[in-house]
């Protein structure tokens, strides 16, 4: 048989056992405290390190509850803001406006930050375009907010002659678009090719596969990369400045000017008055407590949509 | 009913890998096949050329004449087209994580536009007591997912998912080489039932296995086929000495 290339008999040295290892030698137990030592030393530190990152968290929260929560009474959300030197007053029309403009461009920013990670995903892979795609994100991720602003204030506002919540929108989902491009494009990356080859396999074609299969499988890490990306611009001042500008009245209009949180907030905290300062602690606490309701709400809804799908 | 399948001059590549060199076989139609040979020899490119599921993977490429029935599959018909009628179970059991039991048996109708209830649920039934699932899940069918079940019912779940779309061919990668033997008997026992009514080819690297299910075995080594004969044949008596090599060398 030795001239069978697919037996290979155990190399003759190897057959021999090593001498077994005495557990009660002083190396093996100094090894075993010291093993001990690091272990504990180690949860220790990763513990630390946690309070470290929670503890300012939660002050801030704290401090935010304390300050605004003092100011806040029924006016601030059906008023909108009185003259200076009138009491009173509330932040009305910067809550439907914040509504309003972060609506516009969740319905601008999400369809195509997720479209686009399909791509770069599903059907750009290797292809020099995706390269290009996946570079422009990364760039546009790093632009700051202030540059967005103007940049949309010279696109869209120079173009129509006036501020608008429309260009505000715009301004706002292009800064959505990066976080949501990459994050469905990982996250799509971490579906198991062996599902999709199951898809192809029952002969469905592409689109249904990554529109059925992929995307389904993939939803809960998308929607929270859509969460968080909406998170980040719903506190965003900067590119409002110079498109959604802001107004002291009702305005329901998208080519008009809108009021929005964050710049009604930024206004009255630097105000000299101490009234507007408490409105803006207000303000604040209820712009943290909108995000994290709409955050929580897609996350419920989201949660109930895959049992769904699954029973 | 299944159908041969008829291949002539089958080349496949991997970039600039040839490794598919010039295979001819006939495949007889409800018969089991199996494929032996170590691995890399092409066993798994030759059954992924059989639907057209080799030429997803954007650098690989496929040419020669694969007849089934009688359409050349490279040239009659679109991959979306064959893959409907050539069934495939994978090495590891995949189930659409996300899917109930029903839905993934349903998958292949549902995913296709099929909508019919009816239907629907007579053909996952049908299909679940095909692939001997159905007593074990038929209590929990929309309410488990198809990933909660072990692995070997998970395989059996996508041997059903395969035959939910009524194929003519049934092609299995190594169906059972990550399950325990209980779940590996259990599942010869369903080709052994199948094969009346379907084209299997089966690639393995069990040889006991190839033995029990398959009528005829086909010997790959090194992207070549060296052999094709009943199984026999192949494990009695080869004509290769190279396929000889393999089968006792395999045995000790």
């Amino acid at each position: 048989m030795g001239a069978n290339p697919f037996h290979t008999p155990p190399p003759a040295g190897d057959t021999q056992l090593r001498p077994p290892i005495n557990l009660q030698s002083r190396r093996m137990r100094l090894n075993t405290v010291r093993r001990y030592v690091v272990n504990h030393l180690v949860t220790v530190l990763a513990v630390l390190s946690t309070v470290i990152v929670i503890v300012p968290l939660i002050a801030i929260l704290a401090y935010l509850v304390y300050m605004g929560a003092t100011s806040l009474n029924l006016a601030f959300f059906t008023k909108i803001p009185a003259p200076v030197g009138m009491p009173g007053g509330g932040m009305a029309n910067g809550i439907v406006g914040s509504g309003i403009v972060l609506g516009l461009c969740s319905l601008m920013g999400i369809p195509v930050g997720i479209a686009a990670g399909v791509y770069l995903a599903e059907f750009g892979r290797g292809k020099p375009l995706a390269g290009a795609i996946r570079f422009t994100a990364d760039v546009l991720n790093g632009v700051p907010s202030i540059v967005m602003g103007l940049a949309i204030y010279s696109l869209v506002v120079m173009r129509q002659h006036h501020f608008s919540a429309f260009a505000g929108g715009v301004a706002l989902a292009i800064m959505m678009v990066p976080t949501i491009t990459r994050t469905t494009e990982e996250m799509l990356a971490t579906v198991p090719h062996s599902i999709r080859e199951a898809a192809l396999g029952l002969g469905v074609p592409k689109w249904r596969t990554v529109l059925s299969v992929s995307l389904k499988t993939a939803a809960p890490g998308i929607i929270t990369g859509c969460m968080l990306a909406f998170a980040r611009v719903a506190g965003e001042t900067a590119p409002l400045l110079f498109t959604a500008f802001g107004n002291q009245f009702w305005s329901f209009k998208l080519t008009e000017p809108i009021a929005a949180l964050p710049l009604q907030i930024f206004v009255y905290a630097m105000s000299p008055y101490d009234e507007w300062h408490r409105l803006a602690w207000a303000g604040s606490l209820v712009l943290i407590v909108m995000i994290m309701v709409a955050v929580t709400l897609v996350r419920i809804y989201a949660a109930r949509g895959m049992l769904k799908g699954a029973s | 009913m299944g159908v041969g399948i008829n291949v002539e001059h089958l080349n496949a590549w991997y970039g600039t890998t040839h490794t598919l060199q010039d295979i001819n076989l006939n495949i007889p139609a409800n018969h089991a096949t199996a494929l032996i040979g170590p691995s890399g020899c092409g066993k798994s490119t030759f059954v992924r050329c059989l639907n057209r599921m080799h030429e997803t993977n954007p650098i690989a490429r496929a040419t020669g004449v694969v007849r089934m029935g009688d359409i050349d599959i490279y040239k009659d018909a679109q991959p979306v087209q064959i893959r409907r009628r050539v069934g495939m179970v994978f090495q590891r059991p995949n189930p659409f994580p996300t899917m109930s039991i029903y839905d993934n048996v349903a998958s292949g109708l549902k995913l296709n536009g099929f909508r019919n209830r009816a239907v629907l649920d007579e053909t996952v039934e049908r299909s679940l007591k095909s692939a001997a699932l159905w007593e074990e899940v038929k209590d929990d069918l929309k309410k488990k997912s198809g990933a909660s079940l072990s692995g070997g019912q998970q395989q059996r779940m996508c041997i059903a998912r395969a035959l939910a779309v009524d194929p003519e061919v049934l092609l299995m990668d190594e169906p059972a080489s990550a399950l325990d033997p209980v779940s590996t008997s259990k599942i010869e026992d369903l080709i052994f039932q199948l094969k009346s009514q379907y084209t299997i080819v089966i690639v393995t690297h069990n040889m006991q296995q190839a033995a029990r299910v398959a009528e005829n075995t086909g010997f790959f080594l090194n992207g070549k086929m060296v052999e094709f004969d009943s199984t026999h044949k192949i494990f009695t008596n080869p004509k290769d000495k190279r396929t000889e090599d393999y089968i006792t060398g395999r045995f000790g």
